[in-house]
């Protein structure tokens, strides 16, 4: 807890804190952060009876659950965990996954920056109905998504295109559902952000681009970070839309849950938590990596 | 300033690649399936909602929702309150925790389910069956897979508010004398209430959408374990005018239910407030 170190990557992370009150819809959101503890209380009877009943239902949903995943995945030893994953159809189910959601991701960071930019500095007829747009991909079930964007992508096009079955369907599912995260994390940021700053830049000569580049993108680049592991955790573990959609071809265009999935319908249990430890890992490290950040940036604040 | 002409044709730029994007990807496949829907009329699509399947399919979508929103608003006020006022060993580690459904495949969480729940292997579903209680493949199963996937949601809304808030009032009510019940329903649920209402709306529309976790425990058995979402994916792959008209009428009244909780909640939250 010495103030003293990291003061420049603080400063860096700092504008993150102006997130917290966001006022994007549901999950594509910063993390919330605990308070140090000033106000808070150690444990009186009751509320320890509250917490024991808490983390009973908390282990039986999700602990015991996902503990269970990582058990059954070393059941048959190290050398089958290792056959399992690196089956050449799982190796490509994975390879799929990881390169479509990583240039997922890259979309978004410029797509996702462009739209916050529009909804924070532009104004025009209709905005706020954007801002609705915005968290529809957030709202709508996994399942409809597919059929949303086959209605426009798939036989019956419109357009007279149809990447039904393709790879471009994965991309394009992808993309759908992790239209939010960036806008969202990046918007509140983009609202704190002060003018002046840009507008001294400005007045000290300094171009529009440079002003983007040397004054806005380092303040923005927290929350593009963060929204940005959101969505790739997000794609990667995507499987609803994909359903109807992708036609989950192996070799093709079978991701890494419908692999998972087709492990657990063919009754090979270990092979199927083989696959989803590593998708937990990388959850995981998303969680805690996100976690030191807003911590980092709560001790600053 | 020279620049401005180049500044406005920047911003007239940058506008029409956003809202093309946003139209291409969102609004025109939304706005299409909408027009499928009710492409021949209304008389198909109120045949589609007559039949027997799909009553049931939205009437356990409905109940699992429920339940599991009961679980998650009792649940998430709970803890929220718990990871807010308290210290006890593991906050930190419970805090980072009740984000983890957030970021899982919901095939990950139907597999985790029935690795523990499963009545043939799982590690507790074979006791629960013998004393009488069948979870996977049933209406337990739903509830959990579902309770699951929309448990942060509540709990991401209440804990800033929570901290916004501050002990002073709930102090002041103690120190007047107010029990512990009293000071939650006359102070803290008031200053909540907003967020909580929030949370809860989010909850039951990703409740009611749940598919994948919901897939893998309840088997999706017509009429017995088949939830709406499931019932879209059977009817879409089922050939026929009568099949997809159906599950185009059920994809559209679950997206009608999405953005109708969007609306409410866009129009309930205070305008970029940063104040609850």
């Amino acid at each position: 807890m010495t103030p003293s170190a990291g003061t420049v990557e603080a400063q860096q992370l700092a504008p993150t804190s102006a997130a917290e009150g966001a006022t994007s819809v549901g999950g594509p959101r910063n993390r919330h952060r605990l308070p140090r503890a000033k106000s808070a209380t150690t444990l009186t009877p009751i509320s320890g009876l509250g917490l024991g009943i808490a983390l009973t239902w908390f282990s039986l949903l999700v602990l015991i659950p996902l503990t269970a995943v990582l058990v059954q995945a070393s059941a048959g030893g190290w050398q089958a965990y290792w056959d399992a994953l690196t089956s050449p159809q799982t190796l490509a189910a994975l390879k799929l996954t990881v390169g479509q959601a990583v240039l997922v991701t890259g979309v978004n960071i410029i797509m996702g920056t462009a739209i916050a930019w529009v909804l924070v500095r532009d104004q025009f007829v209709g905005k706020r109905l954007l801002e609705v747009v915005i968290d529809i991909p957030f709202a709508l079930p996994t399942i409809v998504a597919g059929l949303v964007l086959l209605s426009l992508y798939g036989p019956s096009s419109p357009l007279g295109v149809n990447w039904a079955n393709t790879r471009i369907a994965v991309f394009l599912a992808f993309l759908f559902v992790t239209l939010p995260f960036i806008v969202r994390t990046v918007q509140p940021v983009l609202l704190e952000l002060e003018q002046e700053v840009e507008e001294a830049a400005a007045s000290l000569g300094a171009r529009r681009s440079t002003t983007f580049r040397l004054v806005i993108l380092p303040s923005l680049a927290p929350a593009i970070t963060s929204g940005a592991a959101l969505s790739f955790c997000r794609a990667i573990s995507e499987y609803g839309s994909l359903v109807l959609l992708s036609g989950n071809l192996p070799y093709s265009t079978e991701v890494a849950s419908v692999r998972i999935l087709s492990s657990v319908e063919g009754d090979k249990l270990t092979e199927a938590a083989a696959l989803a430890s590593i998708l937990l890992v990388v959850a995981l490290i998303v969680i805690i990596t996100l976690d030191l950040i807003s911590r980092r940036v709560a001790r600053y604040a | 300033m020279h620049d401005t002409a180049a500044r406005r044709l920047t911003r007239w730029a940058l506008r029409l690649i956003v809202v093309g994007y946003l139209f291409f990807l969102v609004i025109w496949p939304v706005a299409l399936v909408a027009a499928k829907t009710f492409s021949n009329g209304l008389a198909p699509v109120i045949n589609a909602l007559r039949q027997p399947e799909v009553i049931f399919a939205f009437e356990l979508t409905l109940s699992a929702a429920w339940w599991a929103v009961v679980i998650n608003t009792i649940f998430g006020v709970g803890i929220s309150l718990l990871l807010v006022r308290y210290t006890f060993p593991g906050r930190r580690a419970l805090n980072a925790m009740v984000d983890v459904p957030l970021s899982i495949s919901p095939i990950v969480v139907g597999l985790a389910l029935v690795l523990v729940y499963s009545g043939r292997t799982g590690w507790l579903g074979g006791g629960l069956e013998r004393a009488g209680l069948q979870v996977i493949y049933a209406p337990p199963g739903i509830i959990m897979a579902t309770a699951f996937v929309s448990m942060p949601l509540v709990i991401r809304e209440i804990v800033p508010v929570l901290q916004e808030i501050g002990t002073e009032q709930e102090q002041a009510a103690r120190s007047l004398g107010a029990s512990s019940l009293q000071t939650f329903g006359r102070i803290t649920l008031p200053a909540i209430r907003w967020a909580l209402l929030y949370g809860v709306v989010l909850s039951l529309a990703r409740s009611l959408g749940e598919f994948g976790a919901v897939k893998i425990v309840s088997g999706g058995v017509a009429m017995r374990t088949q939830t709406a979402t499931l019932l879209v994916e059977e009817r879409y792959q089922q050939f026929g005018v009568v099949n997809s008209i159906t599950a185009y009428t059920a994809a559209f009244i679950l997206a009608l239910i999405a953005v109708l909780a969007l609306i409410i909640i866009t129009s309930l939250r205070p305008s970029k407030g940063l104040t609850p």
